[in-house]
């Protein structure tokens, strides 16, 4: 005759331990976390009517990368089920032509001011950046990281690393960079008086790259269209003469 | 949504392609589009059936830096006592870039269509 089994066996600890720890190595709790996290950023940004200052970027990076330190999982672990969503990012950048080409007849008109306002822009970015971490005293490299910050990622990093930046550095640049323009741009140009979705949409492409440009296609189709648009100029526009440009303005700082 | 699907992933394989072989500083799927949009103005019917998939990755990209946010903040770090520096370089340099370009174009189109 057996005895009546304990209802919760008492080796339960262990293999909850267990359960986590197979399931913290594999994909799919990062995507599952990722898109659980954001979902909830999300509500809590539609919640507050989509306010720029709860950008849902940034609220579900801060929450997961909190988790990530708070388990002491790797990155790369995470990584592993995360890489699905982040793998979109291509497709969705090639998709950017649909709302283009609806915009194409006005993006003909505008063709110079667009073109003019993008090198302007870019160019002040640029040059306020390093600028002003020069006179607070940054490094060199500090300089030449934070130079490229406007563009989109991969072309930040590898601009960074051809003048004597840090690549990664860069990249939390250019995060943060991304976050601080979609969640200042509304109030800045309310301030400014700049009520143009065209004006608006490409400046958050050009100065806030791919999530300014997010946020710009939460505002409007037209909006967004023109973010990315500026978005993809400045890509190519900077790939080309940011180099030229930074190394430049970095010859008169001291190695 | 599929066939959309593989048609954007297509373009970004033929820009990827592009680029690597012309050896440019540009990144693949930029080049995508890029071809895209040329192939959009050929064959204005496509624009139709990509639509709705377009859209919806669209209105998602949000979601689509996460990952790569997260993996930046693990840098944090590194900005380490240049951190008011950099902060202050941060703030000032993404305004200026934002008020420019608005108030560059705005100017610019008041000019043209006074012109």
């Amino acid at each position: 005759m057996t005895s009546a089994a304990p209802p919760v066996s008492p080796d339960a600890p262990q293999r909850l331990a267990d359960i986590w720890v197979y399931l913290s190595a594999t994909p799919l709790l990062g995507l599952t976390l990722t898109l659980l996290v954001y979902h909830g950023a999300f509500l809590v940004y539609r919640r507050t009517g989509f306010h720029p200052l709860a950008n849902p970027v940034g609220i579900a990076v801060a929450v997961l990368a909190t988790l990530l330190w708070a388990t002491a999982t790797p990155y790369a672990t995470y990584f592993e089920g995360a890489q699905f969503v982040h793998f979109l990012l291509g497709p969705a950048t090639v998709a950017l032509a649909v709302p283009l080409v609806e915009q194409l007849p006005r993006l003909r008109r505008l063709a110079v001011p667009l073109l003019v306002s993008l090198v302007v822009g870019t160019l002040a970015a640029t040059a306020s950046a390093i600028g002003v971490a020069w006179a607070l005293g940054a490094s060199r490299a500090t300089l030449a990281s934070l130079a490229p910050k406007s563009v989109t990622s991969p072309v930040a990093m590898g601009i960074a690393e051809q003048i004597g930046g840090l690549p990664s550095l860069t990249a939390v640049l250019v995060v943060s960079t991304g976050v601080l323009g979609a969640a200042s741009a509304r109030f800045l140009f309310d301030a400014l008086r700049v009520h143009d979705p065209v004006a608006r949409g490409f400046a958050l492409g050009t100065a806030a790259h791919g999530i300014g440009t997010a946020r710009a296609f939460q505002v409007s189709e037209e909006t967004g269209a023109f973010a990315g648009l500026a978005m993809g100029l400045s890509a190519l526009f900077s790939a080309v003469a940011l180099p030229l440009v930074a190394a430049l303005l970095l010859r008169f700082v001291p190695a | 949504m599929i066939p959309a699907l593989a048609t954007l992933l297509v373009f970004q394989l033929l820009g990827e392609t592009l680029v690597r072989l012309a050896g440019w500083p540009v990144p693949g799927p930029v080049a995508g589009l890029a071809l895209l949009l040329l192939g959009l103005v050929l064959r204005p019917a496509w624009i139709e059936a990509l639509r709705p998939t377009a859209q919806n990755l669209l209105q998602h990209l949000s979601l689509l830096f996460v990952p790569a946010g997260v993996g930046v903040m693990q840098h944090l770090q590194r900005l380490g006592d240049e951190a008011v520096a950099i902060g202050v370089a941060l703030v000032v340099s993404t305004l200026v870039g934002l008020a420019t370009t608005a108030l560059t174009l705005v100017w610019l189109m008041k000019r043209h269509r006074a012109g």
